[in-house]
């Protein structure tokens, strides 16, 4: 074994570091897949949550008092909330992983590394979506058995498939955020809790914004999961009616999970501090 | 490592200084470099000097410094004040160069558990940069170095200690670094598994001239593997030498634990494995 450097580390033109960042994104996002091909008991986790919420709580909500839905069943209407509600919450704990793997030495490998940290950062964030990304089927499963009106064409559903990755790449960036910020689990774990509710119920996710009272619609449209939940129901119920338009909802996705990289990328490296 | 390939990697101002100088860079320099926690120094202007193609231990009892020199020459922590070089490179203005001109074994178990030791190797690999034309290649010639291709298919979790760390060694071969930085490696071993790590660190020095910086608290590593040590003791650099030359200056009978007492003025505790758990996780000292 001869030593020899495999990278022309700071050299190299804008194209070969473009192919160099995805290479990462990539190496990072493949890693995470076959560590879930690794532990399927994972998925099932991630397949009950929204069954249960679906089945049971629906039927009980919609019995309880009538929301004023557009005309929309309340399980239907709520199906792609909870399916927003799924990416939010599995997202928003993905953080707590880079204070594990700090912890251990893993996050110590990575950044010892010649990789780009928005390589690393935005690798993470992806793999958050791809690990979401079977929730869609859940979904589309339960709506299909509780016999759902569903927009059966493709493109919607490539549409869904789409929002649920950015939007979890999303939360999982701001979880990102916040856990190289804070650096110990019991703080992330507090402030997680304290982000997520409002976070939640300052969306349209389980009843519409035209139900909540003056203030708090104001704040939804702060929220990206507001932006969320419209696209994903929009894309996902043929009576829907999306209240932004499903292209500023995915500009929403996209230009907040940019900020969020950023802002991680500058902070990843500071956990180790 | 040769000069030519660390003036590729430096900027074009670096190649003119290297010229001048007109020798191959040492495989690390550090100049006053110093490294605070709030009010707490943990490396004090530490000026040392690595020869390439050497194994150099950095000894010293648990606090005195050792892995915070390694994070600021590994570029995982920016210096306080002072700066350091790893083969002529700057690790403040060329950070990356320096990432990828060494390998890196941190204090902690650093590989994916769930994912097999191949799994493991293909993610640095990518990260590292290594073109996907050698990228098996390069995996197998150092799972074999480490004696793993076997385990190659097997989950780290099923590892022994030693497998895991040798595969860790793997991990940080896969570029073909000039060095290697290893942080406590064999720490939490059984004496086999010890010898087996020493055995392929001298064989990695001797076969490819490797420079190899590692740490320990232990005396009989440091005796077992290193061509010099440098003794630290609260973020300072309180003897230097080649172990004999160390114990010469003291007296005709001296062993390496008296050399380590007279400069730190403590003993070496070498504990058994909750020692050894509790050290491997330094890491997680944090408030
Ligand atoms: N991130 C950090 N924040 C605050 N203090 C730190 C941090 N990392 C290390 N220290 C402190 O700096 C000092 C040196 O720590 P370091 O980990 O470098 O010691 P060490 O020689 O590697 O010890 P050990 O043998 O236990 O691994 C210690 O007092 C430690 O508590
Ligand atoms: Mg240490």
């Amino acid at each position: 074994m001869q030593p020899e450097l495999a990278v022309p580390a700071c050299g190299g033109n804008k194209t070969d570091s473009f192919a160099d960042f995805f290479r990462v994104v990539f190496a990072i996002i493949e890693g995470e897949i076959r560590k879930l091909l690794h532990d399927p008991l994972e998925m099932l986790a991630r397949v009950v949550q929204p069954a249960v919420w679906l089945l049971v709580f629906a039927p009980v909500f919609s019995s309880l008092r009538q929301i004023p839905t557009g005309g929309i069943r309340y399980q239907d209407f709520i199906a792609p909330g909870i399916l927003a509600q799924g990416v939010l919450l599995l997202s928003v704990v993905y953080g707590i992983n880079v204070l594990f793997e700090r912890d251990m030495g893993l996050l110590q490998k990575y950044l010892a590394s010649p990789a780009s940290r928005g390589a690393l950062v935005l690798g993470k964030a992806l793999s958050a979506g791809v690990r979401n990304a079977p929730q869609v089927l859940v979904i589309y499963a339960l709506a299909a058995i509780i016999s759902a009106k569903v927009r059966w064409n493709p493109l919607a559903i490539l549409a869904v498939l789409l929002l649920v990755i950015l939007g979890s790449a999303l939360f999982c960036s701001l979880s990102l955020v916040v856990a190289c910020l804070v650096k110990n689990r019991e703080r992330f774990m507090s402030i997680n809790q304290a982000l997520t509710v409002p976070l939640f119920f300052a969306s349209s996710a389980l009843y519409p914004v035209a139900l909540m009272p003056t203030w708090l619609r104001r704040l939804t449209y702060l929220n990206p999961l507001s932006y969320l939940v419209d696209g994903l129901r929009s894309a996902m119920l043929s009576q829907a009616r999306s209240a932004y338009g499903l292209k500023v909802d995915f500009a929403v996705q996209v230009c907040g999970l940019a900020v969020l990289v950023l802002l991680a990328a500058r902070l990843y490296p500071r956990v180790e501090y | 490592m040769s000069q030519q390939s660390a003036q590729e990697l430096s900027g074009p101002g670096d190649a003119t200084d290297l010229q001048s100088t007109g020798t191959t860079p040492p495989a690390i320099e550090t100049m006053a470099l110093t490294r605070r926690f709030g009010s707490l120094t943990a490396v004090n202007s530490m000026n040392l000097t690595v020869p390439t193609g050497s194994i150099f231990g950095l000894l010293g009892p648990n606090g005195a410094g050792k892995s915070t020199t390694i994070k600021v020459l590994t570029t995982l922590l920016p210096p306080s004040s002072g700066t350091a070089r790893v083969a002529g490179l700057d690790i403040i203005k060329q950070p990356r160069a320096v990432r990828s001109h060494l390998g890196y074994i941190p204090q902690a178990v650093s590989a994916e558990g769930v994912l097999t030791g191949y799994e493991n190797m293909q993610i640095f690999a990518k990260l590292y940069g290594v073109h996907h034309s050698v990228r098996k290649e390069r995996i197998d010639e150092a799972l074999n170095l480490l004696s793993l291709s076997e385990f190659a298919q097997t989950q780290v979790k099923k590892y022994s200690g030693g497998m895991t760390r040798r595969l860790e060694i793997a991990i940080a071969l896969v570029h073909r670094p000039p060095l290697l930085v290893l942080d406590e490696p064999t720490v939490g071993l059984d004496p086999t598994a010890r010898r087996a790590i020493w055995e392929r660190l001298h064989a990695l020095r001797d076969q490819n001239n490797m420079t190899i910086l590692i740490t320990t608290h232990q005396m009989g590593e440091a005796e077992g593997l290193c061509d010099q040590v440098a003794i630290m003791n609260r973020g300072e650099i309180a003897a230097l030498g080649p172990i004999p030359e160390l114990k010469a200056a003291l007296g005709p009978d001296a062993t390496l634990d008296d050399v380590f007492i007279a400069h730190t003025g403590s003993t070496i505790e070498e504990g058994g494995f909750a020692d050894a758990a509790r050290t491997r996780r330094t890491s997680m000292r944090r408030e």
